[in-house]
């Protein structure tokens, strides 16, 4: 009912097996702070950044099937998105890099 | 309106408290009407009527500068009213009365029978109203908001008087502005939801509800640009929300969000407010544009020109929207890098802009044109909006902007804009769609007569700004001293204001003596080029006799005049099965009637009990606020579970 | 009952795209969403280093708690998606278990979140203490609430379907709010990195 034909509909087998995907990668994540101390920044980062990424992309797309779904609530979700990461990433860079802040 | 009719019932009914409310006619109606053009009346009439109280407010304070030394008005009271004319003329006169073209006219230009959401329109409507009243409530206990509309940090948190020599204490001042600050909050948080489910709606049904053979390129353009500004408020209004929830933690609870001597950035406010005061203007100005570029056609004769690049410069101009915002911070400090930055994104949305311009001056070009009200005050858009607009590319320039910031030059520009752009397209909106709206012509003599009038009094009032301004008169003074030169400029501005309130008396008398004489109008007075026109006038309960076929733009002008007859069958976009309109007339099985509700106005009554929770402290808050939350809980669950239609 | 079916059923008439009005209402409604915690996420990282000599994220997160408490709510998007393959396959009992296990999932987050926030204010960490403290306590509060309102529907769910209201043929409304419930873990998701993790590495 969810959708029609087309890709195949996850089914249970599937989702529990992203469910496991999920949980490892949070433990991935969690272990850049166990070894945080061993670690620098530089590779914390951009690891928790990019686990972080893959976690959301799992969720959206198969967990909310935009993946399987009609391209217009891609369209709408995936603008509200960029939007927001565009505007507020430019408010950043200016308190961070510009001006007269504090 | 007639009742709805195939009321007999051949189904149990589901299990309920109370009975549903059916009657569509009688005074209390109005309270549960799902009605998209009932609501579109609702929205109107309100929204008028917040008009004429922000024009006393402009008079208030056009009387108190129309010479040095004002006696008329104190400090206290001129922020007050300078503040509720900024917000009252913005989210309760403007926004409200493009909603309410927005409702009526939408679903009748795409051939749809109503809303996606008809409930949900209602709910709109009630919590706008709530906003509205909670807001002037302030009267009666603090006093109205006073920091002006756009509310500056860290006046919004010190106050004007945070040294208590008007109230006689630090702590009277403090508690005063708090309220004060709470009113304004609380306020434009309740306003934002009825915005946000608005846009939500809209964009439901623009992609959804659509008649066959609709297809987005065939859409009227006021319904592209009710769609770009569904768009705007679905991504502003999250902005501002969080904007006024920090500005709430920060005055109620001491949150240091924008508190410099607790680590706070008061930029923070101004970079959160203009996120979305930016495209609020936009907000505020297109539905005027679309209004606009459906008057000019039709008094032209002649297709709009350019429909493809109108459509694209409208959506280009949501776009853009959203990286102009800093130019409102020129003087703040940003820095170098940003304000070039806002300097060249804020001179590349003049550009489609200026194409809608030349669009419509493309379309009256060749056209035999009939200058009745309405086109006049379309015509006096493009005129004032091109005013507006070039003042609007003098503030891009960065240096030209610091000598105009904060003075008068800024006051003239958004008035030129918002005043003889959006209103003067919304009036014409009024007169043209009146006939349609309420079965009767307003008078085109008289009609006249208001655009002359309000065509002189609006430049008389706001064109001397631009000198005012240049010559150094700051914004938000509430006097000048005699001798700066600013007052012949101040007097010939106050008496162009008094010519736009005489105007307004004689839109009011136009309405009153044309509705005594009654003058039918038919389906299509004017002759024109859209859906709308093809039902009656008023539309009945459901819009269309038959849901029509759509085979072109300007779908009725060719029905008109294609020559040969009617429609021809067209592909019908995915997932409209045609074979429904077959049955669409018939009652019961087929079609469902979306009936009148509680719930909404319910749900909506819950929002300002559970705000006025937050003036209190301990058992009274915990007890507003639950009763609020209860309220709203009981109208969404019965919301919930009552079928839209039986 | 066949009645109440039908007069419940969202839209069936067709539609333009050929989804129904509630499912893109719901996405729309999640496009604004992103707009609304962005801004406190953004007003989060801005503020993330004006401590006031007051608490800091590593002096006051704790991590192995929070972790647990994500997991737990990463889980409850996969109850959630286990109770919308039921429903839509017919099998109403193991429906609300799924649903009710998704909504008991929830309700452990957010206690959670309530007994850390405690453990802060006793150690000294308040709403009002310095930018990063107010920054925190909003974004994480508002997300609480998401997930209350969210865990009321989920029960809501469950009732409903207790008392026969939620079929095969009506089971979008299932769909719909677990559109949001995966929404509000997704936010989540953000956080934990962004608000918690990255401030403490």
């Amino acid at each position: 009912m969810a959708d029609k034909e087309g890709p195949p509909h996850p089914g249970v087998a599937q989702y529990v097996e992203i469910g496991v995907i999920l949980a490892v990668l949070t433990g991935i994540e969690v272990s850049m702070y166990i070894f945080r101390d061993a670690l620098s920044r530089a590779i914390t980062t951009p690891t928790l950044l990019v686990l972080t990424a893959m976690k959301f992309l799992l969720v959206v797309l198969w967990f909310m099937h935009l993946r399987f779904d009609h391209k217009m609530f891609r369209r709408v979700f995936f603008f509200g998105v960029v939007l927001a990461t565009v505007v507020f990433g430019i408010v950043g860079a200016n308190f961070y890099l510009g001006g007269i802040g504090f | 309106m007639t009742a709805i009719a195939g009321k007999q019932r051949t189904r149990p009914q589901p299990r309920r408290i109370y009975a549903r409310p059916v009657a569509t006619t009688g005074f209390w109606s109005w309270f549960t009407t799902i009605d998209h053009k009932r609501i579109g009346i609702l929205y109107g009439v309100t929204a008028t009527t917040f008009f004429v109280i922000g024009g006393i407010e402009a008079l208030l304070i056009r009387t108190q500068l129309v010479a040095p030394n004002g006696q008329i008005l104190d400090e206290n009271l001129y922020n007050q009213i300078f503040t509720m004319h900024g917000l009252t003329m913005i989210f309760f006169a403007v926004m409200p009365l493009s909603s309410a073209f927005f409702n009526y006219l939408l679903p009748l230009m795409i051939g749809a029978k109503d809303v996606a959401f008809p409930r949900l329109n209602a709910f709109s409507y009630w919590v706008f109203l709530a906003s509205g009243l909670f807001l002037y409530s302030s009267i009666f206990f603090s006093g109205m908001p006073d920091g002006g509309w756009f509310n500056y940090a860290p006046l919004n948190f010190f106050g004007p008087d945070p040294g208590g020599l008007h109230s006689g204490s630090t702590q009277a001042a403090a508690q005063i502005h708090q309220a004060r600050m709470l009113y304004y909050s609380l306020g434009l948080q309740i306003a934002g939801i009825a915005s946000l489910a608005s846009a939500v709606n809209f964009i439901v049904t623009i992609l959804n509800m659509r008649a066959p053979g609709m297809t987005l390129m065939r859409m009227p353009v006021f319904v592209w640009m009710t769609f770009v500004t569904s768009f705007l408020l679905l991504f502003a209004m999250p902005v501002i929300a969080i904007a006024l929830w920090q500005l709430m933690l920060q005055v109620r609870y001491g949150a240091p969000f924008f508190d410099p001597g607790a680590g706070g950035d008061p930029i923070l406010w101004q970079h959160m407010f203009w996120l979305f005061g930016h495209p609020e203007v936009y907000i505020l100005i297109l539905p005027a544009f679309g209004i606009v570029s459906e008057i000019i056609p039709t008094f032209a004769r002649k297709p709009i020109f350019g429909y493809a690049a109108m459509v694209f410069a409208g959506i280009a101009i949501g776009f853009l929207g959203w990286g102009v915002w800093a130019h409102h911070m020129f003087t703040v400090g940003l820095g170098p890098v940003a304000n070039t930055a806002f300097s060249l994104t804020t001179m590349l949305i003049a550009v489609p802009t200026g194409v809608k311009i030349f669009n419509w001056i493309g379309t009256l070009w060749g056209g035999h044109l009939r200058f009745r009200t309405p086109m006049l005050f379309a015509i006096g858009l493009v005129g004032m909006f091109t005013i507006g607009g070039l003042s609007g590319v003098t503030h891009a320039v960065v240096p030209h902007d610091t000598q105009q910031q904060d003075t008068y030059y800024i006051v003239a520009h958004f008035h030129y804009v918002l005043f003889g752009g959006a209103i003067f397209g919304l009036f014409g909106g009024l007169y043209y769609w009146w006939p349609k709206i309420f079965g009767w012509m307003l008078d085109d003599r008289i009609g006249k007569v208001h655009f002359w009038l309000m065509l002189i009094g609006f430049n008389l009032a706001f064109g001397p700004m631009h000198i005012l301004g240049l010559h150094g008169m700051p914004r938000r003074i509430w006097r000048y001293d005699a001798g700066m030169g600013w007052d012949l400029w101040n007097l010939v501005s106050t008496i162009g204001a008094f010519v736009i309130a005489a105007s307004i008396v004689i839109f009011f008398a136009n309405v009153a003596i044309s509705r005594s004489r009654r003058i039918e109008a038919g389906n299509d007075p004017w002759d024109a080029r859209t859906l709308e026109w093809l039902t009656t006038s008023p539309p009945p309960a459901d819009n269309f006799k038959e849901v029509p076929v759509v085979a072109s733009r300007d779908e009725l002008w060719h029905r008109k005049y294609a020559g040969e007859d009617g429609t021809q069958p067209v592909r019908v976009p995915a997932g409209a099965a045609q074979n429904h309109d077959d049955h669409d007339d018939h009652d019961g099985h087929g079609e469902h009637h979306p009936l009148p509700s509680y719930y909404p106005t319910i749900t909506a009554l819950g929002m300002p009990i559970a705000a006025y929770g937050m003036f209190f402290e301990g058992p009274g808050q915990i007890i507003l606020l639950t009763i609020g939350a209860a309220v709203m809980l009981f109208g969404i669950f019965g919301w919930v579970f009552e079928p839209s239609a039986e | 009952m066949a009645a109440e079916i039908h007069a419940a059923q969202p839209e069936s008439h067709a539609t333009t795209l050929g989804v129904s009005n509630e499912k893109l209402g719901m996405w729309v409604f999640i496009g604004s969403e992103c707009l609304f915690f962005g801004a406190m996420i953004a007003t989060y990282l801005l503020y993330v280093g004006r401590a006031n000599d007051g608490p800091t994220p590593r002096t006051i997160f704790d991590i192995p708690f929070t972790s647990v408490s994500t997991f737990i709510l990463l889980m409850s998007s996969l109850g959630m998606v286990l109770a919308l393959a039921a429903v839509q396959a017919g099998d109403m009992r193991r429906f609300r278990v799924w649903i009710l296990a998704t909504a008991l999932l929830g309700g452990t987050f957010l206690s959670g979140q309530f007994y850390e926030f405690t453990v802060f204010v006793a150690e000294g960490m308040k709403l009002e203490t310095s930018p990063f403290t107010s920054a925190f306590f909003m974004l994480t509060s508002f997300h609480g609430l998401h997930v209350a309102i969210g865990i009321l529907m989920l029960v809501s769910l469950w009732a409903a379907s207790m008392g026969g209201r939620i079929t095969e043929q009506r089971s979008e409304v299932v769909e719909n709010v677990g559109l949001y419930w995966h929404f509000v873990d997704i936010v989540w998701i953000l956080i934990f990195t962004v608000i918690y993790l990255i401030p403490v590495g």
